[in-house]
C-alpha cells in the first residue's frame, strides 16, 4: 500500500572538536594574564614596601625564576608526556639558551667591571686579549636572542637525528640524554672553553641599557616571562590538539604501527625534540637576567634529573600539570631549604618515590580524579 | 617517499613478486630461496607449520627484514627490498600483525583517522582536518568490520576479536593495494571467525589479500589458492583440496 519511507542515509559520526582551550580554558588565561600583567606589576611597583599587599623583590624574582622553569616543564611533558621520549638532559639546552644571553649581558657590562675592561672580568684574569671568534655580534641583542633558540635548537637537530635514526630508545636514550650534558658541563667548567669557567656569568648590569636590578626593569622581566610561559602553553596545545599530536601519542603507545600506517617517527620525534630544546633555550635566557649568573652547574645531571620530576609530580601528558608540577616542586624547594636546608634533597626523593607509587597521572589526575 | 597506491603497474597480473628470497638468522635458514607470485585481486592463503617462515615472509614484504638474497617487486616496478616501512606503506601494503596492534588510548575514530590516506608529513599533520568524505569513508568502514556503534570507545578496552577488526580497519584506511594479514582470526570466538571469514571475502577483489592463518576451518572456507611453506620454501600450491590430498602436504603438516 504505503511506499517504504526512504531510510534517509546517515551516519552517526560527528566531526571532532579538538578545541584549543575550552570556555573554561580561555577564561583561567584571561585571568592569569590579569595577575601576571596587571596585579603583580602593581602590587610591586605602585604599592609602597610597608603595605600588606606589596609583593616584594623575592616574590617577584622567585615567581619569574619558576615561569622560566614552567617553560622547561613545558617542553620536557612534550616530548616525555606526549611523544614518550625521556630526556634526562634537558638542563643542557636551558643552559646554553641562559649562556647565549648571559653572552649579551656581559658585552653589557662595558667598562664598569672591576677591570675597567673591554673584555669581561673572567677574560682579563686569562690575560685575553681580544673575544674569541663565536664571541662576535654578541653585543647585538638581536643576535644573542637568535642564538638563544639556535644554539640549543642546532644540537637538539643533531643529535637527535643520529639518536632516532638509529632508532635508539627508553633507557638508552635517557642516559646517552645525561651523558651529553654531563660532558656539555665538563666542558663548560673549563676556563679556556671561554665561558667564565666554574663561575660562569655574572654581575651583570644592564639589559637593553636599563639597569638590570631596577624594579621597572624587574617587572618587566617579569611580565616577559609570563608571555612566554602563556605563548609556550598555546603553541603547544596548539601541537597536542593537532592530528601531529594524536600521532606522536600514537609513537609513544605503539611505534611499529605508526611505521607499517605509513608515518615516519623519526620527523615526528625530531621535530618535537628540536622545539621542546628551543623552548627550554628561551626559559634559560629569560632566567639568567632574573636570576643574575648562570654557571656550568645549570647543566649537572641532577638538575635535568629534577625537571623531570616536576612533570612527573604535576602529571604527564598534561601540559597544565606540567606548569603546576613546576610551581609546586620549585615552591616547596625554596620553602624548605629555607627551613630545613639539610633535608630537601631527601624530600624531593620521598616526593618522587610517593608520585611515582601512587600518582601515576601526577597531582592533575588526583584533582580530575576526584572530581569524578 | 610520496607513492601513491595509484602506481603499482600491475599489466602483467600479478601485484607481487618474490624471487629467490633467503633470510638467515644465524645460521638459520628461515627462507630458503623463496619464490612467489601473488595476482592482483587474488585472495590467498598461506599454510605451513611453525617456522615455515610465514612471518618471515611478511617482515620481507614489509620491509622489517632486509633479505640476504633475492628480490621482491611490488607490482612491474617497485623494488621493496629498498624502501623502509613507511615508503612501502605509502606504495599500498598494509600489515596486520600477528598481535592485534591498534592505539590502546586513542579512541576508535582516533585510530582510523590516524590511519587513514592523507598527507604523512609533520607539516600536513599539525593542520589536517577532518573532510565530510574523510567522515564517510570512516563510516563506512566501521560498518564494514562492525564496529559502528563504537567509534568514540577506547580501543585498549575492547575485546581480543574487536581489536583484530579494527586492525583489519586501520589497514582498509589507507587504501591498500595489498593486505597482508598475518594470523586474523587467532583468539577469536566461532561467531567472530565467521565473520571474518566473511570480511575476507568482502575484501577479496577489491583488494588483493594475504592470508596468513592456521586455523583450516577458517582456510577451508575462504580459500580458493592455497600455498603451503615448509622450511623456508614453497612446498606446492594450489586449490585447498588438491592441496589437502598431496602426501608431501600430509607428510609436513596436515597428517600430523
Amino acid at each position: 500500500m504505503n511506499a517504504p519511507l526512504p531510510v534517509p542515509l546517515q551516519t552517526s559520526l560527528r566531526v571532532p572538536v579538538h578545541p584549543l582551550l575550552t570556555k573554561r580554558g580561555w577564561i583561567a588565561l584571561f585571568v592569569v594574564s590579569y595577575v601576571l600583567f596587571v596585579l603583580v606589576p602593581s602590587a610591586h611597583l605602585l604599592l609602597p614596601a610597608g603595605h600588606p599587599l606589596h609583593l616584594s623583590d623575592y616574590f617577584v624574582t622567585l615567581t619569574g625564576k619558576i615561569m622560566c622553569y614552567a617553560i622547561v616543564a613545558l617542553a620536557m611533558d612534550l616530548i616525555w608526556g606526549y611523544a614518550g621520549i625521556l630526556s634526562l638532559g634537558h638542563g643542557i639546552f636551558f643552559a646554553l639558551g641562559g649562556y647565549a644571553m648571559g653572552m649579551y649581558l656581559m658585552r653589557s657590562i662595558g667598562r664598569d667591571g672591576v677591570y675597567h675592561s673591554d673584555l669581561p672580568d673572567f677574560m682579563v684574569f686569562l690575560d685575553w686579549k681580544a673575544y674569541p671568534w663565536y664571541w662576535s655580534f654578541t653585543d647585538h641583542f638581536a643576535w644573542a636572542a637568535a642564538l638563544v633558540v639556535l644554539v640549543p635548537g642546532a644540537l637538539a637537530f643533531v643529535f637527535g637525528y643520529f639518536a632516532f635514526r638509529s632508532r635508539i630508545k627508553g633507557v638508552y636514550f635517557s642516559i646517552i640524554t645525561q651523558a651529553l650534558t654531563y660532558a656539555f658541563m665538563l666542558l663548560f667548567f673549563r676556563n679556556d672553553t671561554g665561558f667564565g669557567g666554574n663561575n660562569g656569568f655574572t654581575d651583570f648590569k644592564r639589559i637593553l641599557g636599563y639597569p638590570i636590578t631596577a624594579p621597572g626593569t624587574r617587572v618587566a622581566l617579569f611580565a616577559a616571562t609570563g608571555v612566554a610561559l602563556l605563548g609556550a602553553l598555546l603553541l603547544c596545545r596548539w601541537i597536542v590538539t593537532s592530528k601531529a599530536g594524536r600521532v606522536l601519542t600514537a609513537i609513544r603507545d605503539a611505534e611499529s604501527r605508526v611505521m607499517f600506517i605509513g608515518y615516519n617517527p623519526l620527523w615526528y620525534k625530531l621535530a618535537v625534540w628540536t622545539l621542546s630544546a628551543m623552548l627550554c633555550g628561551i626559559a634559560g635566557a629569560l632566567y639568567v637576567p632574573q636570576v643574575g649568573i648562570i654557571n656550568p652547574g645549570e647543566m649537572s645531571p641532577a638538575n635535568s634529573i629534577e625537571i623531570a620530576i616536576w612533570v612527573a609530580v604535576g602529571g604527564r601528558g598534561s601540559l597544565v600539570g606540567a606548569i603546576l608540577g613546576a610551581f609546586l616542586v620549585n615552591g616547596a624547594k625554596s620553602w624548605f631549604t629555607q627551613a630545613f636546608p639539610e633535608y630537601w634533597l631527601f624530600l624531593l626523593g620521598l616526593i618522587f618515590i610517593v608520585v611515582t607509587l601512587f600518582l601515576p597521572r601526577g597531582v592533575v589526575g588526583l584533582l580530575s580524579g576526584k572530581r569524578r | 617517499m610520496r607513492i601513491a597506491g595509484a602506481g603499482v603497474d600491475t599489466t602483467h597480473g600479478p601485484i607481487l613478486y618474490l624471487e629467490g628470497i633467503t633470510v638467515s638468522f644465524d645460521g638459520f635458514r628461515a627462507l630458503d630461496d623463496l619464490s612467489l607470485t601473488i595476482d592482483d585481486g587474488e585472495l590467498r592463503c598461506i599454510i605451513g607449520p611453525n617456522g615455515a617462515g610465514k612471518t618471515t615472509m611478511m617482515d620481507v614484504i614489509t620491509g622489517k627484514t632486509r633479505p640476504d638474497a633475492g628480490t621482491v617487486y611490488f607490482g612491474q616496478t617497485i623494488d621493496l627490498t629498498k624502501m623502509t616501512e613507511a615508503e612501502i606503506a605509502h606504495a599500498g601494503i598494509g600489515r596486520k600483525f600477528q598481535k592485534p596492534t591498534v592505539f590502546e588510548r586513542h579512541s576508535v575514530f582516533e585510530n582510523l583517522e590516524l590511519a587513514m590516506k592523507a598527507d604523512k608529513r609533520v607539516r600536513g599533520t599539525l593542520r589536517a582536518k577532518l573532510a565530510r568524505a574523510d567522515l564517510d569513508r570512516i563510516a563506512e568502514t566501521l560498518g564494514l568490520i562492525h564496529l559502528g556503534d563504537a567509534a568514540d570507545r577506547e580501543a585498549g578496552s575492547m575485546s581480543h576479536g574487536q581489536k583484530q577488526w579494527l586492525e583489519i580497519g586501520m589497514l582498509l584506511m589507507q587504501e591498500p593495494r595489498l593486505l597482508l594479514l598475518d594470523e586474523p582470526v587467532a583468539g577469536m570466538t566461532d561467531d567472530e571467525t565467521m565473520r571474518t571469514a566473511e570480511l575476507c571475502q568482502t575484501l577479496a577483489g577489491r583488494h588483493s589479500v594475504v592470508v596468513v592463518e592456521h586455523d583450516m576451518d577458517f582456510i577451508a572456507k575462504i580459500a580458493r589458492k592455497v600455498t603451503v611453506l615448509h622450511e623456508g620454501s614453497v612446498l606446492a600450491e594450489g586449490p585447498m583440496d588438491v592441496v589437502q590430498a598431496d602426501p608431501r602436504v600430509v607428510e609436513v603438516y596436515l597428517g600430523r
